[in-house]
């Protein structure tokens, strides 16, 4: 189920920050391998990160972010010790969710 | 026009095909991406994508921002965000003009999201990028063109 | 002549401000390549690669079952702290200069029971398909990062191993006639927008030395040093040498003996 993600999230001025590293191929199937056949895409389609029960962020992804994804994006609220989840699903089905406390 | 009108046929069959095969138990919904606006990331041109995400012609706004540098070392990896200072900013996307399909990424804001997300996307060659942000239900959007370089050894 | 003269001094003066190498009327150029490195700065994907390492290093793996916590780097067995910075260093146990790649797969076969083999199969990734050896070494060097590179080369077997590194630098080679040195023993030389540093000078090495390994982007993962010099080779029209060839421990040993006294930046992100 892919390898962990990197999230960090801080807290400053009662607004929270959150970075997400994903490590994911995203693969465009549009590249050839060295035998000339297409790789076939491989790529997270949808993202969602939580604080708490609340959903704060919805990402639809098409094959052109770049490989192992990077986000950033702020929300209001949050305090120290609360958490912040990330899901991902990726084109094949796969899954994979993490979570951190806020800073 | 005709390609427009393709595009719609193509991936409403598509849409047909996968609701047949999750009903026959063949797919779960999760891999049927139900969700995911498939129609928006395969359309190809500006015209293609805005339409598929139903922004139809967006009005260019000083208030919407591409962050991001002129130039990029690399295609592969070029940080790009969409920032904005409009009110009531419920979605923002990122569209690349020269990539092969121009939607790059997609994101609904919820209340008390800020409208300001970074990410990276890939740049086949040099290209305007496009920020949509959608604001009281109504479209917007800015541009910027980031020039890819080649490479050199990287070290 | 003057008007030359000044012309390569204010040339000079513009290198030295963005790290040696684009031209003057190119400063805007520069400015912007400068933003680029630093928004991909915060959010290094090598970090990833350290989590990954990090778990790598405590499994219990191969035939013995057992994981790499007593692999000694040569500061005793377990101490990761500066052992990269210190490398590469001349091992009793084997009678070689070892750099932390050769020592790492040393510890696998000798600790965890894998052959050369098993454990060097995959010393780079391809997509798809992940390295161990990556994501440990970015792990180890990630535990260097803040101290300073410190290869004195002071043992006779290191002294001899950078002096052997110093020769290959210099030595033309290949098809094209090519040495290290052509690219990288001068100032402000460049390949397209991207800069060569001067590894003869300790800012030069250390500027190179003290970020890698390094995610390089255009190629979606971690390059080690190993990968990066017999990568070198290849553009060179070289022959490749073989991975943890003792060539390629000697250019090492050259490169952190020049760069010895630079603080740690690992990992580090390259184009």
């Amino acid at each position: 189920m892919g390898n962990p993600m990197k999230i960090r999230a801080a807290n400053k001025d009662g607004v929270t920050e959150v970075k997400v590293l994903v490590s994911h191929e995203m693969e465009t199937g549009q590249r050839k391998d060295s035998a000339g056949a297409i790789v076939p895409a491989w790529f997270i389609t949808e993202l969602t990160a939580k604080h708490g029960d609340k959903v704060v962020l919805t990402s639809e992804f098409g094959p052109s972010v770049s490989k192992n994804p990077y986000l950033a994006f702020k929300f209001k609220g949050g305090a120290k010790g609360e958490k912040v989840t990330v899901s991902w699903k990726d084109n094949k089905g796969d899954s994979r969710t993490d979570e951190a406390a806020i800073n | 026009m005709n390609n427009q009108r393709r595009t719609v046929l193509k991936s409403g069959s598509g849409a047909a095909l996968l609701g047949m095969l999750a009903a026959a138990g063949i797919i779960t919904p999760g891999i049927a991406l139900a969700d995911w606006n498939k129609a928006a990331f395969d359309a190809k041109s500006m015209a293609d994508t805005l339409k598929a995400l139903g922004a139809g012609t967006p009005a260019d706004s000083k208030d919407v921002q591409v962050t991001g540098p002129d130039i990029a070392e690399n295609g592969a990896v070029v940080p790009v965000g969409v920032a904005s200072t409009l009110p009531n900013v419920s979605m923002v996307a990122i569209l690349i003009e020269k990539n092969p399909n121009a939607l790059a990424a997609s994101f609904v804001l919820p209340e008390g999201t800020e409208a300001n997300v970074q990410t990276r996307v890939k740049m086949g060659q040099t290209s305007n990028i496009y920020a949509l942000v959608k604001s009281d239900g109504k479209f917007f959007m800015a541009t910027k063109e980031i020039k890819v370089t080649l490479g050199g050894c990287g070290g | 002549m003057i008007r030359r003269l000044m012309k390569t001094l204010v040339g000079v003066a513009v290198f030295s401000a963005f790290a040696g190498g684009v031209a003057a009327q190119d400063s805007k150029v520069a400015d912007e390549l400068a933003k680029y490195r630093e928004a991909l700065a915060d959010g290094n994907p090598a970090d990833l690669f350290e989590v990954k390492g990090e778990s790598l290093w405590l499994e219990k793996r191969g035939p013995n079952n057992a994981s790499l916590e007593q692999c000694d780097l040569g500061q005793g067995p377990g101490k990761l702290e500066g052992a990269y910075a210190a490398l590469p260093k001349y091992f009793k146990d084997t009678g070689k200069v070892m750099d932390v790649e050769s020592r790492l797969v040393h510890c696998m076969m000798t600790l965890q029971g894998f052959t050369l083999a098993e454990a060097t199969r995959q010393w780079y990734s391809k997509p798809g398909k992940d390295s161990d050896i990556e994501a440990l070494v970015t792990f180890i060097g990630a535990k260097s990062n803040g101290k300073p590179i410190n290869v004195p080369a002071t043992h006779p077997e290191e002294a001899k191993m950078a002096k052997m590194g110093e020769s290959i630098f210099y030595r033309r080679s290949g098809p094209q006639d090519f040495s290290c040195s052509i690219c990288h023993g001068q100032e402000g030389k460049r390949i397209r927008l991207q800069d060569l540093g001067n590894l003869t000078t300790k800012d030069g090495a250390g500027f190179a030395m003290k970020t890698w390994p390094s995610y390089r982007v255009s190629q979606g993962t971690v390059w080690t040093m190993q990968r990066r010099l017999i990568d070198c080779m290849r553009q060179a029209r070289w022959p490749e040498p073989a991975y943890l060839a003792d060539s390629i421990i000697a250019l090492e040993t050259y490169l952190q003996k020049t760069a010895t006294g630079t603080v740690m930046e690992t990992p580090g992100i390259k184009r």
